[in-house]
């Protein structure tokens, strides 16, 4: 009995948080055994519970619905051809991530569309603003009108799945001049309490629109005070971090932590120093699709390293 | 400023037209000066005009932009490509403004 249990937690210690393939303009996580450190504190029929509940979910991002500088293609055509992938996919996610930068400007035709595309998929999506979902004459009322209903301050939430915590942080809102993403002492605050209780055996996802770590400050890629939120996180054995915004793939491990950023479905920009500006490169459409390609990851626990494998839509 | 207004012209015909109607209706005292947003910058950074004057701010990237008004006097929704948001200053100052979506974007109108 021991010996099985032993067996079953170094079997699921190792295959937990297994990131599996990339969809689409999307990556693809799955994870095996939800609570891959505790099983040791759950009876038998728990582990073996948590052993059979693995899944898998999507992050998307940066869709950027009502861009259409990539002309002829749009953001919308890209974004249709990123949920026809989705819908190929031979197993489905149980869930999807969006990443933010729903849309370009805010408007609610832009919402709808969105919301159409997406809902048209079948699958839950949770989703958190970008900055570009906050500029509508009430600065992120259209966002919240129609995401936030579930949410805490000014749309930040939590849920759990199998046993995988998961927060979805705002760091988009009220940012100051000179600054970088801002998380802000409210959110902050509500980001200590719910994690105080949980164990650190538990494992955690966080996502935003801003990358939380500091990628290029020149460019705004970072969040001001992210050190503090990820202060909070570092006594969790396994922490991912999901993040959109920059268009383009960037990760690093770092102790227990993984951050990863996801690529846009709309359009790419340019690696971080590599340009006067980090907007949009625009692209011959025969290159676009190269660009907005796919990447698969594999994250395994135990193991510091991401395997990824970069593909394109091309 | 020659050179702004005639990349304006270029680039800009339908916002000249507006800039115009609005000069002929507004009080012969007052101007409207521009600032350009280009390249992820604000151009003029920093811009000098009168009390009453009105500054237009006009979006030349391929992205969206916003002015916001450090002080919290003003702010504009997301202005798309060729999108403008104009503000008349009637206090003598240095008002401090950057951009909502990318804040490392930063100028300074002074009102004397």
């Amino acid at each position: 009995m021991d010996d099985d249990t032993a067996a079953g937690r170094k079997l699921n210690r190792r295959h937990a948080l297994e990131c599996m393939v990339w969809a689409g303009t999307g990556v693809i996580w799955t994870l095996s055994g939800g609570v891959p450190k505790a099983l040791s504190l759950l009876d038998e029929a728990q582990a073996a519970e948590a052993a059979n509940s693995s899944f898998t979910f999507l992050q998307i991002s940066d869709s950027h619905v009502g861009f259409d500088k990539e002309a002829p293609v749009t953001a919308i055509d890209t974004l249709h051809e990123a949920v026809g992938r989705i819908k190929g996919l031979s197993v489905q996610p149980s869930f999807m991530l969006h990443t933010g930068d729903i849309t370009h400007l805010s408007k609610p035709d832009q919402f709808d569309d969105a919301d159409q595309i997406i809902g048209s998929t079948g699958i839950t999506t949770h989703y958190v603003p970008g900055e570009h979902d906050m500029v509508d004459a009430g600065q992120g009322k259209a966002y919240m009108e129609r995401y936030g209903k579930d949410s805490w301050g000014q749309g930040w939430y939590a849920f759990d799945q199998n046993g995988v915590h998961f927060i979805g942080l705002v760091n988009v809102v009220n940012l100051k001049a000179g600054g970088l993403g801002n998380l802000g002492a409210e959110q902050l605050a509500w980001l200590e309490k719910d994690l105080a209780d949980r164990s650190a055996e538990t494992p955690i996802v966080v996502f935003a629109h801003i990358p939380l770590w500091t990628i290029y400050p020149e460019w705004g890629w970072g969040t001001e005070d992210s050190a503090q939120a990820l202060a909070l996180l570092k006594r969790f054995g396994s922490v991912t971090v999901l993040n959109g915004h920059i268009h383009q793939i960037v990760q690093k491990v770092e102790g227990n932590m993984t951050f990863h950023t996801a690529r846009s479905t709309a359009f790419p920009q340019p690696e971080p120093g590599k340009a006067k500006a980090p907007g949009p490169v625009i692209v011959p459409t025969e290159q676009l699709r190269g660009m907005l390609g796919l990447t698969s990851v594999t994250y395994t626990v135990g193991q510091k390293q991401l395997a990824l494998t970069d593909t394109t839509l091309a | 400023m020659r050179s702004l207004l005639s990349m304006l012209r270029r680039r800009l015909p339908v916002a000249l037209l507006v800039t115009a109607t609005l000069a002929v209706s507004a009080p012969s005292f007052a101007k409207e000066v521009t600032v350009t947003i280009s390249n992820f910058a604000f151009s003029p950074q920093k811009t000098t005009i009168a009390k009453g004057d009105t500054v237009k701010f006009v979006n030349a990237d391929d992205t969206v932009h916003s002015v916001v008004a450090k002080d919290g006097a003003f702010h504009s929704d997301g202005l798309d490509t060729d999108g403008s948001f104009s503000y008349t200053f009637s206090s003598a100052g240095t008002f401090d403004f950057y951009c909502g979506l990318h804040p490392f974007m930063t100028g300074e109108i002074v009102v004397n």
